[in-house]
This record gives C-alpha cells, sequence and structure tokens, in this order.
C-alpha cells in the first residue's frame, strides 16, 4: 500500500492522470477546475510527468485537440467546469461516437447567466445524453480512485468510450482531505497501457468520421446504445478489480442506512456527506430513513436503482440542476421514470435546491423529509419544489 | 507558358492521396488542389479535414476516398485536432510508445473553416507553434451548404445570402486577407497557391512540411458551381486570377515576402471577371472600384515583397 497524505481534492485528481501515465493533457483553464490543470502543468514543468500539456485556447479546442491526440492512440485527459463544458458540447457527442476513450475531470459548476462560478450540477446534465460514461464523485478518495479506473475502463476495448469524472467544483475540488495514493507500481498492475485498436497510421490508413446519410445514421447511434449500455458490466468488472486490489468498493448506487429505512434520500456527489449527517441525526431520533448515493450516472443503473430503492414509501431526490419548465429536477425526473413500470413503487418527491454555489445543511435535509411526508400526502407524484428560496 | 501548364501536370507523382470516384462537381478546382496536395504530402501524413465540400464528396460511409490516414470531427476544429495528432505524435514518440515514422500532420478547411468559423481554433494552433500545415482551399463562399457569402468572399459577387439586387452589389465587404493574419504569427511559412500553377503549388505544399514549426497555404479553389463559371474553365480561371492580380501567388518565409511569379503589367479584371456569373450584375463604376483596389492590393504586395521585411 502506498501513503496516506492530505491534499487538495484537485490535485489528487491530477495526481491520478499523472499515475495513470497520461501522455496527452489538452485543456483551457475555468474556475472551479483550474487547481486541476495549473497542478498538471506543473507536473509536466517540472519533468514529474512525461506529457504534453496543450494550453489550448478555448475547451472546443481543449476537447477537438483530445480527439486528436487519442486518435493517434495517445492516453488522453482534459478537465473542465461550466461553461467549458457547455462550450465543448457538441465535440463530446464526436469523442463517444468515435469511441475515442478520453479521460475528463469536470468540476461541477453552475452555468450563466447570471454568471456565478460555483458549484451545481447543471453542466452535468446539460451533457446527459452526449453518449459519455458518467461517474460522480463523493469525495476526493473516490476522485483520486475514480479517475484511476476511468482510464482502465474506458480504454478496455470491449467499451472504448470517453468517461467523465464528476466532482462538486469547490465542496468536493477545493478541499483538502487525506487521500490514500497507491504506489505507482500498484497503479501500473491495474491500468495496461492504452492500446486504441485502430490509431491514425500512414502503415494502415483508415477514415475516421465519414459522414452517413439516413439509411446507416439510425444504425450508428443504435450500434453507440448497445454499446454504452453494455458497458456497465465492464465498468462493475473493473471496480471489483479494483476493490480486490485496493480495498475499495465502488457500487452504481451507494447505500447508507437504508435497511428498513421508510423514507429514502437521493443525492449525486458531494453533499451526500451532509445527506449522511442528516440520516444519522433522524436515526437517532428513531426516523427510518435512509440514503442513496447515486454513483454511475450513465449508463444509468436500471436495475441497481430498482434494487435500491426496495420497499421505501417514500423516495426523496435531491437535484442541483433545474430542467427548468419541464418534470422538475432531471434526476428525480429520470429515477421517476425508471420506477413507473414497478408495480410497488415509492412516493417520489423532487427538491431543486444547491443552486449555485448555495449550501445544503444538515437541516435543510431534514426539513426536505419533513416537507416531503407533507406532499406526499397532500400532492401526490407530480410534486418537485425549488426548495429553500427566499420569497 | 499556356501549354507548358496543360502537359506538365501529368508529370505530377503517381500517388494519390484522395482516389478518383469522389462525388465532386463537374470542373471542381478544389478537388483538384486537394488532389495535388496530396501528390506533395505523399504517404507518410495524417490529415484533419474540417467539414466542407471535401469532407463531403469523398467520405460517405462505408465508402471513402482517403487513401491516407484522415479524421473528419467538426466545422471548426480543424485546426485542434490536427494539433493534438501532432501532439500524440510527439509525446508517443518521446515515451517510445510508438515509434517516430517522421509522420507529417496535415489541415485541410475550406474558407469558412478557416477564415469564419475554424479562426480561433487556427490562430491558437499557430501561435502555439504545432509541427503542422495547414491548408485552406478556398472558393470563397459556403458552397457545400448553397453558395453563402463567407469573409473570404470577393467585392461584388452575388451570392445566396449576399444576393445581387435593386439595394445591392451583391457582398459588400472586401475579402479577408487571410494570409495576412497567417504572416501575422510569425510563423516561418506561409504562401497562396492555385492548382492552376500545379508545379508551384506542390513545391509549396512541400516546402510547408518540411518547414519545423507551423505553415500556412491559401489555396485558389475554382468553383463551377458556386461562381456560375463553366466547369472547363477552372483551370483557366485560376490562371486568369494569379494573371489579373486578383490571387497574387507569393511566399512569406520567415516573414519575408517573396512573389512567385510578377504578373506586371496586370490584365485587365474584366478578363477574370466575365466569365463568372456571381460578377454579372456589376455595373462598370463597381467594376473600376474593385479593379483601383487589385492594383492598390498587388503594388502593396510588390512593396512588400521588395523591402524584403513586412
Amino acid at each position: 500500500m502506498g501513503k496516506r497524505i492530505g491534499i487538495e481534492v484537485s490535485l489528487a485528481i491530477a495526481e491520478a492522470a499523472k499515475m495513470a501515465n497520461t501522455d496527452v493533457v489538452a485543456a483551457y483553464p475555468i474556475t472551479p477546475q483550474t487547481h486541476i490543470v495549473e497542478h498538471l502543468a506543473e507536473l509536466v514543468a517540472s519533468g514529474e510527468m512525461n506529457a504534453e500539456y496543450i494550453p489550448v485556447e478555448s475547451e472546443h479546442s481543449a476537447m477537438s485537440a483530445c480527439l486528436g491526440s487519442a486518435v493517434v492512440g495517445a492516453r488522453t485527459f482534459t478537465a473542465t467546469a461550466g461553461q467549458g463544458l457547455e462550450l465543448m458540447h457538441e465535440v463530446l457527442y464526436v469523442a463517444s461516437a468515435m469511441r475515442l476513450p478520453i479521460i475528463m475531470a469536470v468540476a461541477n459548476r453552475a452555468l450563466s447567466s447570471p454568471l456565478n462560478v460555483w458549484g451545481d450540477q447543471s453542466d452535468m446534465m446539460a451533457v446527459r445524453d452526449t453518449g459519455w460514461i458518467q461517474i460522480i464523485c463523493e469525495n476526493g478518495q473516490e476522485a483520486f480512485d475514480l479517475t484511476v479506473c476511468a482510464f482502465r475502463i474506458g480504454e478496455d476495448r470491449r467499451v472504448l468510450l470517453p468517461v467523465m469524472i464528476h466532482a462538486d467544483g469547490f465542496y468536493l475540488t477545493h478541499v483538502v482531505e487525506p487521500i490514500e495514493f497507491p504506489k505507482q507500481e500498484e497503479v501500473d498492475r491495474f491500468l495496461p497501457p492504452n492500446q486504441f485498436p485502430l490509431p491514425l497510421d500512414p502503415d494502415k490508413p483508415v477514415t475516421m468520421g465519414a459522414f452517413t446519410p439516413p439509411v446507416m445514421y439510425t444504425e450508428a447511434k443504435k450500434a453507440q446504445e448497445v454499446n454504452l449500455r453494455a458497458s456497465k458490466k465492464i465498468i462493475l468488472e473493473h471496480w471489483a478489480e479494483f476493490g480486490k486490489a485496493f480495498g475499495r468498493h465502488y457500487h452504481p448506487i451507494e447505500q447508507y442506512r437504508t435497511e428498513g429505512a421508510k423514507t429514502l434520500l437521493l443525492t449525486l456527489g458531494s453533499f451526500g456527506e451532509t445527506a449522511m449527517t442528516a440520516v444519522d441525526k433522524l436515526r437517532s431520533e428513531g426516523k427510518e430513513v435512509g440514503l442513496l448515493k447515486l454513483r454511475l450516472w450513465r449508463p444509468f443503473p436500471f436495475e441497481e436503482v430498482r434494487q435500491a430503492v426496495g420497499n421505501a414509501e417514500t423516495l426523496i431526490v435531491l437535484d442541483r440542476a433545474l430542467s427548468t419548465g419541464g418534470p422538475g429536477g432531471p434526476v428525480f425526473s429520470e429515477i421517476r421514470s425508471a420506477l413507473y413500470s414497478e408495480k410497488k413503487r415509492p412516493r417520489i418527491v423532487g427538491f431543486v435546491a444547491g443552486l449555485g454555489g448555495r449550501d445544503i445543511t444538515v437541516a435543510e435535509f431534514e426539513k426536505m423529509v419533513k416537507r416531503s411526508s407533507e406532499l406526499a400526502k397532500t400532492g401526490g407524484e407530480q410534486e418537485f419544489e425549488m426548495f429553500g428560496v427566499r420569497e | 507558358m499556356e501549354n507548358y501548364g496543360v502537359y506538365a501536370a501529368r508529370l505530377a507523382p503517381e500517388i494519390d492521396g484522395l482516389a478518383p470516384g469522389h462525388r465532386a462537381c463537374i470542373g471542381c478546382g478544389e478537388a483538384l488542389a486537394v488532389r495535388l496536395a496530396c501528390k506533395a504530402m505523399g504517404e507518410n501524413v495524417i490529415v484533419s479535414n474540417a467539414t466542407g465540400c471535401m469532407e463531403i464528396i469523398s467520405s460517405q460511409f462505408p465508402t471513402t476516398s482517403w487513401d491516407i490516414p484522415w479524421i473528419h470531427t467538426l466545422f471548426e476544429n480543424t485546426a485542434a485536432v490536427a494539433s493534438g495528432v501532432e501532439s500524440g505524435l510527439k509525446i508517443m514518440a518521446k515515451k517510445g510508445i510508438r515509434p517516430d515514422k517522421g509522420t507529417k500532420v496535415v489541415a485541410m478547411a475550406g474558407d469558412g473553416g478557416t477564415s469564419d468559423i475554424g479562426l480561433q481554433a487556427l490562430s491558437g494552433a499557430l501561435e502555439r507553434w504545432h509541427d503542422l500545415l495547414y491548408i485552406c482551399f478556398d472558393n470563397e463562399a459556403y458552397m457545400n451548404t448553397g453558395i453563402q457569402r463567407s469573409s473570404a468572399t470577393p467585392m461584388g459577387a452575388s451570392t445566396t445570402t449576399s444576393p445581387a439586387g435593386k439595394q445591392s452589389i451583391g457582398q459588400k465587404t472586401w475579402k479577408k486577407n487571410m494570409p495576412a493574419i497567417a504572416v501575422a504569427h510569425e510563423i516561418p511559412y506561409v504562401a497562396t497557391a492555385s492548382p492552376s500553377y500545379p508545379f508551384d503549388m506542390m513545391e509549396k505544399i512541400k516546402k510547408g512540411l518540411a518547414v519545423d514549426g507551423p505553415a500556412y497555404v491559401h489555396v485558389f479553389s475554382v468553383c463551377p458551381t458556386g461562381w456560375r463559371s463553366a466547369p472547363d474553365l477552372s483551370v483557366r480561371l485560376g490562371r486568369l486570377a494569379v494573371q489579373t492580380g486578383v490571387f497574387p501567388l507569393y511566399e512569406v518565409e520567415n516573414g519575408k515576402y517573396k512573389l512567385s511569379m510578377d504578373m506586371s503589367p496586370l490584365r485587365p479584371l474584366q478578363d477574370y471577371l466575365k466569365l463568372q456569373g456571381r460578377f454579372r450584375h456589376l455595373s462598370e463604376g463597381t467594376i473600376k472600384q474593385i479593379q483601383d483596389r487589385v492594383i492598390s492590393d498587388y503594388e502593396k504586395l510588390k512593396q512588400k515583397c521588395a523591402c524584403g521585411y513586412v
């Protein structure tokens, strides 16, 4: 085993990319992602990391340069946040459809306007359908571990997909946590070299990115859909291997004190930590409350979500993004859809909170639990609320 | 000279990166230009191609005209993709992951993909000093989408979004000087070229590939469909553009301007305009105005060449 050190989570993510022996980093600075790429630039400048750092002129070019380096077979990493992820938007679809295993850390941030550099998950939700594998971290250790795993998952010949690692901006990226770092040789053992099967090479010329008329486009998209769905099994396989090697185990949906819970909270990312404290408090008061933490956002773990919900009577879904004018928060909407066909399903209540960096405290989680029982009684299942809005 | 030009092209290398049988329009000057560029580039090359005519005519899935490794992703990012390819090859060679075969990296785009939507990515790639050659195939409008004006469309040309009418002469702005923008990045090599002068063009492509660092070659690409000219006149129109001074051929090596061929005294502009439907509506006054600008631009260029450095 390696050593446990106190380090800022952004730096730990950069260290993960370094220990993964990344070849190319193409990145554009944006708050709150900056500490990740600054650290990578430092590692390259000091010679600790043998990589090319391409200081591109925009996020659109960052992801485009990643396409280029990945397509010649280089191990490729980038990081962005909020507006940057949005500027990359059209390139994200190309990365997944071309099956290029690019690994990207996203320091989740709110979207303008009004300008807000603080954390929420609007950026993550806006790129929901781009065909990337999307994995959400709750703490620094997870951010490190899951970044290392992401390379092994994405580059697996059965997968060959880009992977996004989501870490809440500031709330997670800027905190210092004790993180256990494995030894380099342990990472090397876990992570085989990248062997992209069809790199651009004059010795074996291939055409990448041919245009596709209506007669073939649907089939191309179907192939992508089958591929992304099938990746879940392989993701679980690699997480299990990681667990064996390093003793930390990851699942598509993590459960906390869900045994016998009548009410379940469901969160994504760093707010799970606060929610755990709230659940402990409520449990100590004799309330049967548990917590679900969604880790795998794409491919969506339908089966695991259904199993995790079990016999709960009320399910509270917390979204840190708003589907404006739509059915409530995006996660709320998807969870409800995933459970719709179940014979026995809980009443589902959605809250949108924690937008643009606003904190959600333990007391507010408690209030949500209380409010959900009122809503469940009166409003039925269509209810969602923006929580904590100042009147 | 006329006859030499016709037969000399047959002396070009036989290899074809862009295979015959693609779907370009009859008389496409750009397809000819790309083919010549590929001959000059040889086989040890990776091409990043922007969305545009050349991508559409050559790559309908599951067919391809490309006999060299080729990638198309989006419209505005071809220079960025090429910079990723170049960086990837460089580091992998350094780390010993992939052998260094001296593979060259080429980015290709049309005038819209270069001087409009792709300008930022191009500027970034040039400024970062990637060792790549960027070739702009300039047919002076968005031809692939149906002849809409770009910033490279010349003054007075009628396009579908700069149509000539009672209140309009067509394009109301002067053509953006894209090579000058490339020169402003102080890169080692910038050139203008035309497939109507095939050996000059192939030499320039080779030079652009050979220099250490970024190079930019701006290639005049006659478009019979968009310019409403006879398909059999494409090569002649390319020559006329040079002979009238509309598109002078020159190189800028390490900041030093050099005319590839001095066409003074310039032929009258009308010799070039009258063969194209896109200029048919122009009044004598407008033609005079454009003629004056062509002459003054040509004189300015000659001054730059005379003084050596900008």
